[in-house]
């Protein structure tokens, strides 16, 4: 069965953001806004006030309490979604741990930006980064389309029954959000269908008026144990329900996005570039040209990044030469870029080749073609013996 | 892995029963007084259950009695008692129990 062709609108990415949200139908929604993704929580509110999106709207004083109130709203059994980005993620740090601890399956979308310290209305990816350690499943997407698909997709995977955790769907603020791109709008009926299997699962537990119950109220010892071990054994089965999921979706909906990694010319290429979110599509420009000049290059768009889907990396970069890894935020106590430091734990599966790690695109600095060209001719030379350096912050050379 | 840990909870959450789980520690174990109840006095109003931290104030039909199982000591009950039924005993006087924790 397929889905119905849709209507194709050109829309910003925080209003394509605000489709894919409405479409799923939550039932509670609280996102207090924030640069840049003022404009998603104004497209939800609007939505609500024309009635189109039928759902309970939270109005908070501040970040920390929006998360607070669809955690809460969600171990009540409501599909919930919530909006944030940098400042507003950091201030919600310890109900995100809360929301996943209780495993809560709220939806967050994220417009990445740039954290505190700086003040840095810009764009980045440190704010996710940042909150890797917190229990939710991270997922990055490269364009518009891709924004509007994975909400619907992060539904399914929150709410399925062997998950039950929180998603996060991560976009690049300011690149994204402000960017208009022509956009299929799925028809609702559509998207009910796609999320129809989660009914025909057990129900997950719920707080309901006259049954006294607790959640996550009380773990010291064996009980926060047994919690955390079951948390942990969901987030290994997070990697091929992703997998399981897009490929559904390529089905019904007829675009697929490659599951946990998208590959681009892998096969048989020599060397890879490892690239996320919003620059890939400037890597896919390079990669071309690049083979059509004879380089066997390849590109690798890592979209989730938490789980690390370490079992399709091994498959993708298994002998290739060398691997080029483009991190858009910075890590504190390596050296290397966050996403190239993960990946240096693939070593002994990959084989010891160099692997190059770049930081770019930090605070509104472009990733642009000729950084990637520069990568992907560094890779392509240590993949031949050449010294090479590990770690280079592109911008700082320039 | 050989897993020998038997579930605490019953859900893949830390969903606990108001009635028996979710008191799942036994916190009793951390009390050094517990409240000893003057049935004369109480009129069961139900101040101390509503008070109780760790809701562990069972109902007796014409009193709460604390389940010792749980019960910290934090002597909540007996400061919000309004008739001043409770009275905080130091452990040390239930010695002859052993290690029996619950009243």
């Amino acid at each position: 069965m397929k889905a119905q062709k849709g209507q194709v609108r050109v829309i910003t990415g925080n209003a394509t953001a605000a489709y894919g949200a409405m479409l799923c139908r939550p039932e509670v929604v609280s996102a207090y806004p924030i640069t840049p993704q003022s404009e998603l929580a104004e497209q939800l509110a609007s939505f609500h006030a024309d009635g189109i999106l039928d759902a309970e709207m939270v109005m908070v004083e501040g970040e920390n309490s929006s998360m607070n109130v669809v955690c809460a709203a969600s171990i009540a059994g409501a599909r919930t979604l919530t909006a944030t980005s940098s400042y507003g993620l950091v201030f919600m740090y310890d109900a995100l741990q809360e929301t996943s601890g209780f495993r809560a399956p709220v939806v967050m979308i994220n417009a990445n930006r740039e954290t505190p310290g700086i003040h840095a209305v810009s764009s980045g990816q440190q704010d996710m980064i940042s909150a890797r350690d917190t229990g939710w499943v991270q997922i990055i997407v490269e364009n518009d389309q891709e924004i509007l698909d994975q909400i619907i997709m992060a539904f399914r995977l929150a709410e399925d029954y062997d998950i039950q955790l929180p998603v996060m769907v991560n976009y690049d603020g300011f690149y994204l959000s402000y960017l208009a791109e022509a956009v299929e709008i799925p028809v609702i009926e559509d998207v009910d269908q796609f999320l129809a299997p989660l009914k025909k699962q057990p129900e997950r537990p719920k707080l309901v008026p006259g049954e006294p119950r607790g959640c996550g109220t009380h773990g010291i010892e064996m009980g926060y144990v047994e919690a955390r071990y079951k948390h942990c054994m969901a987030m290994e089965r997070v990697t091929k329900k992703v997998d399981e999921i897009d490929r559904d979706f390529g089905e019904y909906f007829g675009r697929s996005y490659g599951g946990q990694i998208e590959e681009y010319r892998t096969e048989d290429a020599e060397i890879v570039v490892v690239t996320s979110g919003s620059a890939t599509g400037t890597a896919r420009t390079v990669i071309d040209a690049k083979r059509a000049e004879g380089v066997k290059v390849g590109l690798v768009k890592l979209r989730l990044f938490r789980p690390f889907p370490a079992e399709r990396l091994v498959q993708a970069l298994k002998g290739k030469k060398a691997i080029g890894v483009i991190d858009r935020s910075v890590c504190f106590g390596w050296k290397y870029g966050p996403i190239c430091m993960e990946l240096r734990v693939l070593y002994p599966e990959i084989g010891l080749v160099p692997i190059l790690s770049y930081i770019d695109g930090l605070a509104n600095l472009d990733i642009n073609i000729p950084h990637i060209e520069r990568v992907v001719e560094e890779v392509h030379a240590a993949a031949q013996g050449k010294p090479y350096q590990e770690v280079t912050w592109i911008p700082m050379e320039e | 892995m050989v897993i020998k840990h038997k579930n605490i909870f019953k859900q893949e959450s830390a969903w606990s029963n108001a009635d028996e789980l979710l008191l799942c520690l036994d916190t009793g174990s951390w009390r050094t007084e517990r409240p000893i109840l003057d049935k004369e006095k109480c009129n069961y109003c139900g101040l101390c259950a509503l008070y109780c931290p760790p809701q562990c104030m069972k109902d007796m039909g014409d009193h709460f009695e604390a389940n010792l199982d749980f019960c910290k000591g934090c002597g909540i009950c007996a400061y919000e008692c309004p008739r001043d039924a409770i009275t905080m005993v130091p452990e040390g006087e239930f010695a002859d129990e052993g290690s029996k924790r619950s009243g």
